[in-house]
């Protein structure tokens, strides 16, 4: 399979998501319009995980703290009388990119097991601040936010509060960032990053300055993360200390090895197959955890690809 | 001065249990090269099933024995079908294994014995109070402080001295070599997983007179034992020790001079020492 082919297929692919999540609405009950909404804003979250999994083979354990920073900004942004959306949401995209460069700048110096703890430990230390800064963050309640102002758009103004509008405000916000996220991918910068995967040596060694390449993703993902999260403060009309703990960070983890890693679309689908299955299970037993894990465990052992990339690899088997 | 001793004591109480979780974990990681995620969840296994013992054989001391023993051989039954499948395989993967594990886990432990928290009582010869200054100090934690040398002590003899010990170490300085000389390797990583899960749930076990019992008690202790392990080096004995005793001062002085921030301490004291000193402070290069 040519590049091109590959590149174009996945256009195609993506606009053709876009448009049959645009006419979901219609057809789901306003229950599961909600689930897709929450789906989005995660599958966004995992994506940006991804960024530094999938393409840096950067594990980070701590980007719920991005994620938290995104939502916090927001709500409080909000909450101190901040009347748009759009500003709301910059100042929280604002906060994560400042919290992940300053973050990012000391965690890219190393590998493996290294990166993933000292990213745990970052990403706990916002999360003190969160359930300590009583004053400013409303302690271990969160803070809730009561009323999202509507959004002005070319002069329209559209309340968020219905489902489906709070939906389709997502759906655009999450395209978007996801267009952003392919077009890095598909840079210069992208394959620099992959070939930091790859060997970062031999990338340091042909004059490329690895540690800077590793921060600007960082930071990237980072501002997605604060991106989801502040979806998600608006979404769930709250920010909530549980947005910040590490084990808040496993679920994009989680949601990306469901799908799998190597494919652009995998994380996304590893969010939908964690809501979905989620669903099902909760409405026959309390117990969902151990059905995640059930499933999890045979998932990583016989397809490390995930489940989207092991799909994907039958059919590009095939044609080969 | 009063407070003092007391922190100091709670210091080294939850710093000795502590060591014990931390150093099953820094063991495995030594010899499988596995940093085992669901390492809290066996600490939280070994409290639950010991406390389950108890009411069986009503004995304490039946139940610190053998509800441990239990889970090191639920460790092995894991290590067996799960861990072998992935040792070639990346990190990320090892620990994404581990963490489906914990939730399984945790899970079930809710599922058995419900979401709810459990006490036990500490055995009639440990349960009471001694003076100390114008306090009264439970001789349970006392107790603690002193088990936790014993068994390290133990640990280092049966590394250094013993033919097993010896084995071990072998495996882990260079497995296919021991291979090589005829060490039955998978069989030595079985058992090395076994006796790491056997220190989480003794640790558990150890644990339930000092705390409650509730399904959550692992997250706090892996998050914890990961902290001690990384400071003091992935795979070193003495780091472990004195990562724990650390980690156990950093808890019960934090309060005193860090106020509300000494719920970030550990976290800081892992990033520091991650930037200065990635190997940790006894780790090799």
């Amino acid at each position: 399979m040519g590049r091109n082919t590959s590149v174009k297929s996945q256009f195609i692919s993506g606009v053709s998501i876009f448009g049959i999540l645009a006419l979901c609405p219609i057809f789901f009950p306003i229950y599961w319009t909600m689930i897709l909404t929450e789906i989005l804003i995660m599958g966004l979250f995992a994506m940006s995980f991804n960024l530094l999994f999938g393409y840096s083979g950067l594990l980070s354990f701590g980007q719920a703290g991005f994620f938290g920073l995104g939502a916090y900004a927001t709500t409080i942004s909000i909450l101190h009388g901040v009347k748009s959306i759009w500003l709301a949401m910059l100042i929280g995209m604002a906060a994560s990119a400042i919290g992940a460069t300053l973050i990012g700048f000391l965690c890219v110096r190393r590998d493996e097991i290294f990166f993933a703890m000292l990213t745990l430990g970052f990403g706990m230390m916002i999360y003190t601040v969160a359930h300590n800064w009583r004053e400013l963050t409303g302690g271990s309640d969160g803070l809730s936010l009561f009323m999202v102002p509507p959004i002005h758009f070319f002069g329209l103004e559209v309340s968020l509060e219905p489902p489906r509008a709070m939906y389709y405000f997502s759906l655009i916000i999450v395209a978007a960032a996801v267009y952003i996220l392919w077009r890095v991918i598909r840079s210069p910068f992208g394959l620099m990053l992959m070939a930091s995967r790859e060997n970062k040596d031999r990338l340091y060694f042909v004059g490329a300055n690895v540690k800077n390449i590793r921060l600007f993703a960082f930071v990237i993902a980072g501002v997605m993360a604060g991106l989801s999260g502040a979806l998600f403060s608006l979404f769930n009309h709250m920010a909530a200390p549980s947005f910040v703990h590490w084990s808040f960070s496993a679920r994009p983890v989680l949601m990306t090895i469901l799908g799998g890693s190597e494919i652009f679309f995998g994380p996304a689908c590893g969010a939908a197959i964690f809501f979905v299955l989620e669903q099902l299970v909760t409405s026959i037993t309390e117990n969902w955890m151990i059905v995640l894990g059930a499933i999890l465990i045979p998932v990583v052992i016989f397809t490390p690809k995930g489940i989207l990339g092991t799909v994907v690899s039958w059919f590009t088997d095939n044609k080969a | 001065m009063e407070s003092f001793v007391v922190n100091l004591l709670n210091g080294l109480s939850w710093g000795m249990l502590l060591f014990l979780i931390s150093v099953g974990l820094t063991t495995v990681f030594g010899v499988l090269g596995v940093l085992n995620f669901a390492h809290g969840s066996l600490f939280m296994l070994g409290a639950y099933l010991s406390m389950w013992v108890m009411h069986l054989v009503p004995s304490f001391w039946a139940g610190l024995v053998l509800g441990p023993v239990l889970v090191a051989v639920i460790g092995m039954v894991i290590e067996v079908f799960f861990l072998r499948p992935v040792y070639d395989r990346d990190v990320s993967y090892q620990l994404l294994l581990t963490f489906a594990i914990l939730l399984v886990l945790d899970d079930a432990v809710r599922l058995i014995w419900g979401p709810g928290y459990h006490v036990v009582e500490a055995p009639q010869i440990l349960a009471g109070v001694f003076p100390l200054f114008n306090h009264s100090y439970p001789v349970y934690r006392l107790f603690l402080v002193c088990i936790g040398p014993v068994i390290g002590g133990g640990l280092w003899f049966f590394f250094k001295f013993t033919r097993w010990g010896k084995l071990i170490r072998a495996a882990a300085m260079d497995r296919e070599m021991a291979e090589g000389i005829g060490i039955r390797v998978p069989l030595l990583f079985t058992a090395v997983f076994g006796l790491g899960t056997w220190l989480a749930a003794l640790g558990g076990a150890l644990a339930a007179p000092h705390q409650s019992i509730g399904p959550s008690m692992g997250e706090r202790v892996i998050i914890e034992s990961f902290i001690v392990v990384v400071i003091g080096g992935l795979g070193s004995f003495p780091g472990a020790f004195i990562g724990a005793i650390v980690l156990g001062f950093l808890e019960a002085f934090g309060t005193v001079f860090a106020g509300r921030i000494q719920m970030a301490l550990p976290y800081i004291l892992l990033a520091v020492v991650l930037l200065i000193r990635p190997r940790g402070l006894f780790g090799e290069k």
